[in-house]
């Protein structure tokens, strides 16, 4: 099988093997192993709930070096509303599309503009009346992901429309292709990402075989980059399209309201993600049509690679509009368009929890992890390394633990060695005498 | 190495937002096991609304769940009030619940009506005053017999 490739890593050298992300990561993928914390890498998410929480920021996201986009004789910039967000002093878009294209870009892509042609889709969608009661939007890769591997039974209700960054991606370079003649391996599309899951869906792309991204690079990175020019930054070009529809995507209950939907929910954090989706799994939740799921609380601005605070950023978009200039879009709606933003490729439950090919000898693996669960404390207190006392049984039953990890068994059998040493010591001094 | 897992749950009906434990838990092990999604979700929401009953109609319980490489077997009982008419019951839209409990948005009268669609087998033993349990059976794909 080919090794599941995400972007949340772990900087070993910073990594104190304090144990603070192991309970904090939704699908337990987090050990601490050898004094160091381990990602298993089918488990994760990409979600980024270790990265905001790990105190010595030893959880990152891998990201492109901003020089790889000198590798491509054209360059685009692929660029997040959520971007627009996160400056003080609120420059207009224009500004800020002019200043990224100043940093070495040929051309720079509205991804908020996608957004609407995604609206756009997912009306059509809806129209056409075939689908799993209720939608949910397919915009965070993060929630899609958990929903491949914890919420199998609400696989077929994911929208089959791609997310804006690879509709993106496909426009801009199809322009590029046409208006320079340059060959499309000679074009790079790259973007400036709020998160680790939008890097991981750039190589486990969903609902396409390849992702047409060739790279992502931070939002903090092209932040730090960009104040410096845009101070002393004139006459911006007129670059800004997109209009508020699009650029709500960029905080949660962005995309349900351009939708229009009536009986929509929107949620944002992954916990908070997880109690819907366990409700939707039981059919608890009537009379909706339409979720849209952010694992970030606030939606893309709340990314783990955003610069601003995420609440501050959200309250910008009306003021930020109203600064800029806004130009007619080249892009107009057309059945071309639609066909491109539908999935080639259906997503599929992804059975990771799996013990055991076997059903019979799966279920002999569960019993044991259940009589060793039996033998351990039970207070989940996470010194082992595992999220829980039931992950250190299973651990134990996959090969990664052993017993002896839990700091109280690891006591008991000390305690057992003394006595037995202590009786060896007597019978051996005894037979001296 | 024996054939089966016996699993058990206690369902607090002190606190109602908590119920659903049982059947989060269960959907956990089946995962475990390699089951299929869709005997996963229909497992789980039988589970789902018998601990609802259980603890909107009785107080609380408990789940035992055995599971044999053919079938999965919940039974969900309590020791509350009984259900005087089953099969009234299980009538689409029956419904005892208080309005305290309808204005949160249960008591629709489709919970057992929903395990029956979900089953294979649903068998409900009632004592009015003493207790209710209720025992569903779902075969594992490709073992049903011809019902
Ligand atoms: N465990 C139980 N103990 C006592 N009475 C029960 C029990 N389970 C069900 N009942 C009775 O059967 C009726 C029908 O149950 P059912 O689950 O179909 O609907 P409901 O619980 O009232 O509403 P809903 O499940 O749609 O929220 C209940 O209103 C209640 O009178
Ligand atoms: S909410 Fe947005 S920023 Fe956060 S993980 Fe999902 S896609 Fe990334
Ligand atoms: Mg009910």
């Amino acid at each position: 099988m080919k090794q599941y490739f995400h972007s949340v890593t772990l900087d070993t050298e910073k990594c104190k093997g304090c144990t603070n992300c192991i309970k904090h990561c939704p699908t337990e993928a987090i050990r601490v192993r050898d004094g160091k914390a381990k990602i298993i890498n089918e488990r994760c998410i990409d979600c980024g709930e270790c990265i905001k929480v790990c105190p010595y920021h030893a959880k990152k996201a891998i990201t492109d070096d901003f020089s790889r986009i000198f590798d491509f004789k054209y360059k685009i910039a692929l660029v997040a509303p959520s971007m627009y967000l996160q400056f003080k002093n609120k420059p207009d878009i224009n500004a800020i599309l002019t200043g990224i294209k100043a940093l070495g870009f040929d051309e720079v892509f509205e991804v908020a503009r996608a957004a609407e042609l995604v609206t756009e889709a997912t009306r059509k969608f809806i129209k056409e009346g075939d689908y799993a009661k209720p939608l949910i939007s397919s915009a965070c890769p993060a929630i899609i992901r958990l929903i491949r591997i914890k919420f199998p039974s609400l696989v077929p209700n994911v929208v089959p429309i791609l997310a804006p960054i690879e509709l993106g991606a496909w426009l801009a370079k199809e322009k590029a292709i046409i208006e320079t003649g340059i060959k499309p391996n000679e074009i790079g599309a790259f973007f400036i990402t709020p998160c680790a899951a939008k890097v991981t869906c750039t190589y486990s792309p969903i609902g396409v075989e390849s992702s047409l991204v060739d790279g992502c690079i931070s939002m903090k990175e092209l932040y730090l980059r960009l104040l410096p020019v845009l101070k002393h930054l004139k006459n911006p070009e007129q670059l800004a399209t997109a209009q508020l529809e699009g650029i709500s995507w960029a905080n949660n209950g962005g995309e349900s309201s351009a939708l229009e939907s009536e009986h929509h929910i929107s949620v944002d954090g992954i916990w908070n993600v997880i109690k819907v989706l366990e409700e939707l799994e039981n059919e608890t939740l009537d009379d909706i049509d339409f979720v849209e799921a952010s694992a970030c609380v606030g939606g893309c601005v709340g990314g783990p690679l955003t610069v601003e605070n995420s609440f501050v950023a959200t309250t910008r978009i009306s003021s930020i509009l109203d600064n800029t200039t806004l130009s007619p879009s080249i892009y107009g709606w057309s059945d071309d368009i639609y066909n491109a933003s539908r999935w080639k490729v259906p997503l599929k439950f992804e059975q990771v929890m799996k013990l055991d090919d076997n059903l019979e000898q799966a279920m002999a693996k569960l019993e044991r992890i259940e009589e060793i669960y039996e033998g351990l404390p039970q207070l989940d207190c996470g010194s082992c390394g595992a999220p829980s006392c039931k992950a250190l049984a299973e651990d134990i039953i996959r090969g990664y633990a052993v017993e002896t990890d839990c700091v109280f068994k690891l006591r008991e059998r000390v305690k057992k060695l003394a006595a037995e040493m202590l009786l060896l010591e007597g019978k051996s001094s005894g037979k001296n005498e | 190495m024996s054939n089966n897992i016996a699993l058990h749950y206690d369902i607090d009906g002190k606190d109602f937002t908590m119920a659903g434990e049982a059947s989060s838990s269960i959907k956990k092990v089946l995962g475990q096991l390699g089951i299929s999604p869709d005997i996963i979700r229909r497992v789980a929401i039988s589970v789902y609304e018998a601990e609802m009953n259980c603890v909107i109609h009785a107080g609380g319980g408990f789940a035992d769940v055995v599971i044999n490489p053919e079938k999965i077997c919940i039974t969900v009982s309590d020791n509350g009030p009984g259900i005087p008419d089953v099969e009234l019951a299980m009538k689409e839209g029956y419904s005892t619940a208080p309005n305290s409990i309808r204005q949160l948005g249960f008591g629709a009268g489709m919970g057992l009506p929903n395990i029956k669609n979900y089953t294979d087998e649903i068998k409900i033993k009632t004592n009015v005053g003493k207790g209710t349990s209720v025992e569903m059976v779902i075969y594992i794909a490709g073992k049903q017999p011809n019902i």
